[in-house]
């Protein structure tokens, strides 16, 4: 267990390119679950590859347990990592694989038996621990790498998207099986995926990358519900906020023509133009007696079951498409497409950007 | 409709047409193979006069083993025997060892000049062995290295085709195995003996068995090296017999072929299956 440091950590891939990690500081506790998300090519697991001692650091420095690993070989950072493509040995067994690491450190013998039997009983495959890589099932294969993890109890765990070569169905209970596992095993853990589910439900803080920079790392709740920048704001969550570019008037924006009234502080900080950006829970349907309200065709209905998602578009004057706006509505809101529902935002429910730099406004 | 059962007929005729052409093809291979085999081996059990007829005698009549006789108590054929031996074996291990050795490095390692050392290896393969043999002769002569077996292997055991042969194959193997071995704190000949070699089985096997076949046929080198037994493999020792004897006396010769295939013979047996599933796997990656 150990805490890590990331102190303005570089990676450049060739001497003129832009970074593909710039600058990230992050500083993660021990015992931590920390999520690296973004888009592909976005940084996070080259990031992760830093901290393995897979990629070299170009400038900064990683930190681990305050110890620069700066020229420290990977086998001597005491790191375990999970790989996407599980990597394991095809010419060993699930338990030689499980106690290679072991093998190599100069564990004896028995307590590497005894090591390999534990995890294979928190993972529930003792009787999978014969078999070769090739007997086994995409499941059953991320257990054995989440087990050759495991059994060396090392300082810091690395998961480079352990889960997403695993069907739907299996990808949730992992999910959650290995979130629990982290907890019970506290080791501090970094974690990369591009699936804003995973990182939301996964993480005790989630940090954000985009090009290589580190956009915002907080709790789940926090990146949810006061997104630093746009580009927060819209990976995270889903269906995706609807952002609409709106004047702003009187210290009000007009959202599609529904004026959306402003904090004083953001009032004060916005220009003539914000972005403000309205989550699908942050729209009620509206009366037909209220003149304010915003129209839309709806195009598309997604029921869940449990919910529904409405997307719809303002019924274009012009001639031109209007915005997609999407609003999740009731189990039984009886919308179909090629009604006109009429919404009026929540405007505590509204987040406020700068138009040019898409940084929030306010708190 | 019509047109697709066409197509399906023209398609069915096409491959029977394919079939068949690919069984002449295999005929004309195996009969280009055999058939200079099978002379070997039924003039090698003729007798002197039963050689040289026309029309050419398809089985020998009478069959005779003198010929097997011959070439055991003619020429030290047990003495050419154990120097073939000691040099296949010899120059085997040392091009397997340092083939996988150095491609290991070429595929694994990072230095600098990693890259101009492997095309220097390339253009090493490009070089055939006959426009060395002068320079090399005048080295080992120089060196007082006729008629030893150093003289023999030294020179014969660069790898240019194996370092090649196996860094192609190390550098198909995925990436993150290595890496995940790495981070499981493998060192390089832990990393190369328990991971990457045991992935690497069936190019391994037939780039060992590609060499013992080469270096047990081994012929210029040794000839120029060795004056006789001391030092001299098989083939030149079959050489020396039919000197011995002029060139008419071919029963004697390929008798003493037929002996110095069969060891090849049944190595290949052995180890076919995997060497063949070691030409596809060195090829296609799965």
């Amino acid at each position: 267990m150990a805490t890590v440091y990331f102190d303005a950590a570089t990676r450049r891939y060739a001497k003129d390119a832009s970074p593909a990690v710039d600058a990230v500081t992050l500083d993660i506790e021990d015992g931590e679950f920390l999520v690296l998300v973004g888009p592909s090519g976005c940084g996070k697991s080259t990031t992760l590859r830093m901290l393995a001692g897979l990629e070299p650091v170009d400038d900064g420095r990683i930190l681990v347990d305050g110890h620069d690993q700066q020229g420290v070989r990977p086998r001597d950072r005491d790191i375990a990592m999970v790989f996407q493509s599980y990597a394991l040995y095809p010419n060993m067994t699930a338990a030689q694989n499980m106690a290679f690491a072991l093998d190599n450190s100069g564990v004896s013998k028995a307590e590497t038996k005894t090591r390999v039997q534990e995890a294979a009983r928190i993972l529930e495959m003792e009787d999978l621990l014969h078999r070769k890589p090739g007997q086994l099932s995409g499941g059953q294969r991320q257990r054995v790498a989440m087990g050759r993890a495991i059994v060396r109890q090392p300082k810091v765990f690395c998961m480079d998207e352990p889960l997403s070569n695993l069907d739907a169905k299996l990808r949730v209970s992992t999910r959650s099986q290995i979130a629990g596992l982290q907890r019970r095993l506290g080791v501090t853990t970094v974690y990369v995926t591009h699936d804003q589910v995973e990182a939301m439900t996964m993480g005790h803080r989630v940090a954000v990358l985009r090009d290589g920079r580190l956009q915002q790392v907080d709790a789940p709740e926090v990146l949810y519900d006061k997104p630093v920048n746009t580009f927060v704001a819209s990976f995270i969550g889903s269906p995706a906020i609807t952002l609409v570019e709106a004047p702003v008037r009187e210290g009000r924006a007009e959202v599609h023509g529904v004026p959306v009234a402003l904090d004083r502080s953001v009032a004060s900080a916005a220009g003539d133009r914000v972005v403000v950006g309205l989550r699908p829970e942050a729209w009620r349907i509206a009366g037909a007696d209220d003149p304010g309200a915003l129209e839309l065709t709806v195009e598309l209905v997604e029921a869940l079951g449990s919910e529904s998602f409405v997307y719809g578009r303002r019924p274009s004057t012009d001639g031109t498409e209007g915005e997609r706006v999407t609003i999740k509505t009731e189990k039984r809101a009886g919308v179909e497409v090629g009604d006109v529902v009429r919404v009026r935002p929540l405007e505590a429910e509204a987040h406020v950007f700068d138009a040019e730099s898409g940084e929030r406004l306010g708190a | 409709m019509r047109a697709r059962a066409h197509g399906a007929e023209a398609a069915s005729h096409r491959s029977r047409g394919m079939t068949v052409a690919g069984y002449v093809g295999m005929v004309l291979v195996l009969l280009l193979v055999g058939v200079p085999l099978f002379w070997i081996v039924i003039t090698s059990l003729k007798e002197r006069g039963d050689i040289y007829v026309q029309p050419a005698q398809w089985l020998p009549d009478p069959a005779t083993t003198a010929n097997y006789h011959d070439v055991t108590t003619r020429i030290p054929f047990l003495d050419y025997f154990r120097n073939s031996v000691i040099i296949t074996l010899v120059l085997s291990a040392s091009k397997i060892v340092l083939g996988v050795i150095s491609a290991y490095a070429l595929s694994l390692l990072r230095f600098p000049g990693r890259g101009v050392v492997f095309l220097v290896v390339i253009a090493a393969l490009m070089v055939p062995n006959q426009i060395t043999v002068i320079s090399n002769y005048a080295l080992v002569a120089q060196l007082g290295w006729r008629n030893t077996f150093q003289g023999i292997i030294v020179p014969l055991a660069g790898v240019a085709f194996g370092t090649f042969l196996m860094r192609n194959q190390f550098l198909s193997l995925p990436g993150e195995i290595i890496e995940a071995a790495r981070l499981d704190g493998a060192g390089p000949i832990k990393l190369l003996w328990r991971v990457v070699l045991p992935m690497s089985w069936p190019t391994l096997v037939a780039f060992s068995l590609i060499t013992v076949v080469n270096e047990w046929n081994e012929y210029l080198w040794p000839f120029l090296m060795s004056d006789d037994q001391r030092t001299a493999p098989l083939p030149v020792g079959l050489t020396l017999l039919q000197n011995n004897d002029g060139v008419t006396n071919w029963g004697p010769v390929m008798a003493g072929t037929v002996l110095a295939m069969l060891p090849v013979l049944v190595l290949f047996l052995v180890l076919q299956r995997q060497m063949i599933k070691g030409l596809t796997a060195g090829a296609v990656k799965s």
